[in-house]
């Protein structure tokens, strides 16, 4: 059984994941990407008050698809990370904990987990319908208008995740594929 | 001449649309699970039977695979001798796609630098062609945009010969990673111009898993290239293993002298993908 963390996440926690791990989430998390991590960033920018708590929360990047009639949300399955890490260090800064998505973060970003004491978790993309069913409520908390990138608040229940990067520099990614790698780092090699 | 009317299509293509976001086609499933047989990682097998699982469960359930539904891309084989009647067919197409989307994700946006949503995840990308006879073929992708996003083309120089778009191939996916979903399918167009070969590495999306393209030198490359993809080590969800793409499907297109196109398009593990005849 993989063991359960609980969101927010506390130093305790955040100290004890390392890279590889299979945990399952319980507690209450964010749901934000594209066109909210830029609002959200701006807002920062301009001193004015933010929609969502951000000390030791957890952001799960995610652009969830409308809910079935009596369905709390709808198939609610990871967006690629990356696109995120050019709003995601003022957020680390500002204490969020834990970020959920999938693919691979920026050296930049990896570094600024590892100094703000951060976790970035992967959970599978397309396995979208399996994982709404561990979603026990849904709430948009603001703007509205972008529909399904909307800033929503989230309950989660054993939400099966990994850790990629810990906050000691561990990366799950890079050392699966080395594991597995049999082309001698051909493709690395040449570029 | 054959007379369709404009609202048997949008009726059909609606349904072909809203059918294929909860429906994988049988010939990836097929694949998956051969592959779920042929992965080492444990983690990679793992993956595997989460996305079988939740294939399934979308389907018994009707609710899409993946929240991202995608842009809807519509290729039409309308026959010479097709009249269309009821309207204009490229709106009845759109009006398909509104439809479908009532209850899919709304993904798209009008303009690509003003970013407001759409709203109805209209405009579909329609792409067009004439054929002889009186049939009308239309195939649907549903195209998540992780993938699209981790896609390329270049315009090589002849000199850079097979190996070298070889080595483009490999490092397009290596640079990908974990971020388009492995396993994927890999579409690749070489040849034609700069707009032409993007579209044969989509078109070769269209293809069902496990095809093999009928030249046979282009076949030899699709099977070393899914070969050397599979040493990459990515694996399912770049969770490590060796099963990194289910299939490479290679167009060619007659170029100039001058040039050696390639575009790399490539298809996360929920390949929503449809065809239809009337």
């Amino acid at each position: 059984m993989a063991r359960t963390v609980e969101a927010p996440l506390d130093e305790a926690t955040i100290k004890s994941l390392r890279a590889g791990e299979r945990v399952v989430m319980t507690g209450k998390i964010y749901a934000a990407r594209d066109a909210a991590h830029k609002r959200l960033v701006e807002a920062m920018q301009k001193g004015e008050a933010l929609p969502l708590p951000l000390s030791g929360q957890v952001i799960y990047y995610v652009g969830p698809a409308p809910a079935k009639p009596g369905s709390v949300i709808g198939p609610a399955g990871p967006t690629t990370s990356g696109r995120m890490d050019p709003y995601t260090l003022p957020l680390l800064e500002r204490g969020v904990a834990g970020l959920i998505g999938k693919g691979s973060r920026s050296e930049e970003v990896k570094r600024a987990l590892v100094r703000h004491r951060a976790v970035y978790f992967g959970a599978v993309g397309g396995a979208s319908a399996l994982l709404a069913r561990q979603i026990r409520s849904s709430r948009i908390l603001a703007y509205p208008d972008l529909l399904s990138e909307a800033v929503r608040e989230l309950e989660v229940e054993e939400f099966p995740l990994i850790v990629i990067n810990d906050c000691h520099g561990g990366d799950a990614y890079l050392a699966a594929r080395e594991a597995y790698r049999s082309d001698g780092g051909r493709s690395q090699r040449s570029r | 001449m054959r007379t369709v009317d404009v609202g048997d299509v949008r009726q059909a293509v609606g349904e072909l649309l809203r059918h294929s976001a909860h429906s994988l086609p049988e010939d990836y499933l097929k694949a998956m699970r051969t592959a779920r047989q042929e992965e080492q990682s444990p983690t990679g097998q793992d993956v595997i039977e989460l996305l079988l699982e939740n294939a399934a469960y979308a389907e018994s359930e009707t609710i899409p695979t993946c929240q991202d539904t995608g842009m809807a891309i519509l290729f039409v084989e309308v026959g010479q001798e097709v009249h269309f009647s009821g309207g204009e067919i490229e709106a009845a197409l759109q009006d398909a796609t509104r439809d479908a989307y009532s209850d899919l994700r709304k993904s798209v946006v009008s303009d690509p630098l003003l970013r407001v949503n759409s709203g109805d995840n209209t405009p579909a990308l329609i792409h067009w062609e004439i054929v002889a006879g009186d049939g009308l073929r239309i195939s649907t992708l549903q195209k998540g945009f992780g993938a699209e996003l981790m896609s390329r083309v270049q315009m090589f120089p002849p000199a850079v010969g097979e190996e070298g778009l070889q080595q483009f191939v490999l490092d397009t996916i290596e640079s990908a990673g974990p971020n388009a979903c492995p396993p994927l399918i890999v579409g690749v167009g070489i040849g034609g111009s700069l707009d032409t070969v993007g579209m044969a590495a989509k078109k070769a999306l269209l293809r069902p898993i496990g095809s093999q393209s009928p030249e046979q030198h282009v076949a030899k490359f699709e099977a070393e290239m899914l070969e050397a993809i599979n040493r990459l080590g990515i694996g399912p969800q770049g969770l490590g293993g060796v099963v990194t793409a289910l299939a490479v499907h290679v167009e060619v297109l007659a170029t100039h002298i001058a040039a050696l196109p390639i575009a790399v398009n490539l298809n996360c593990s929920a390949p929503r993908r449809a065809t239809l005849e009337l």
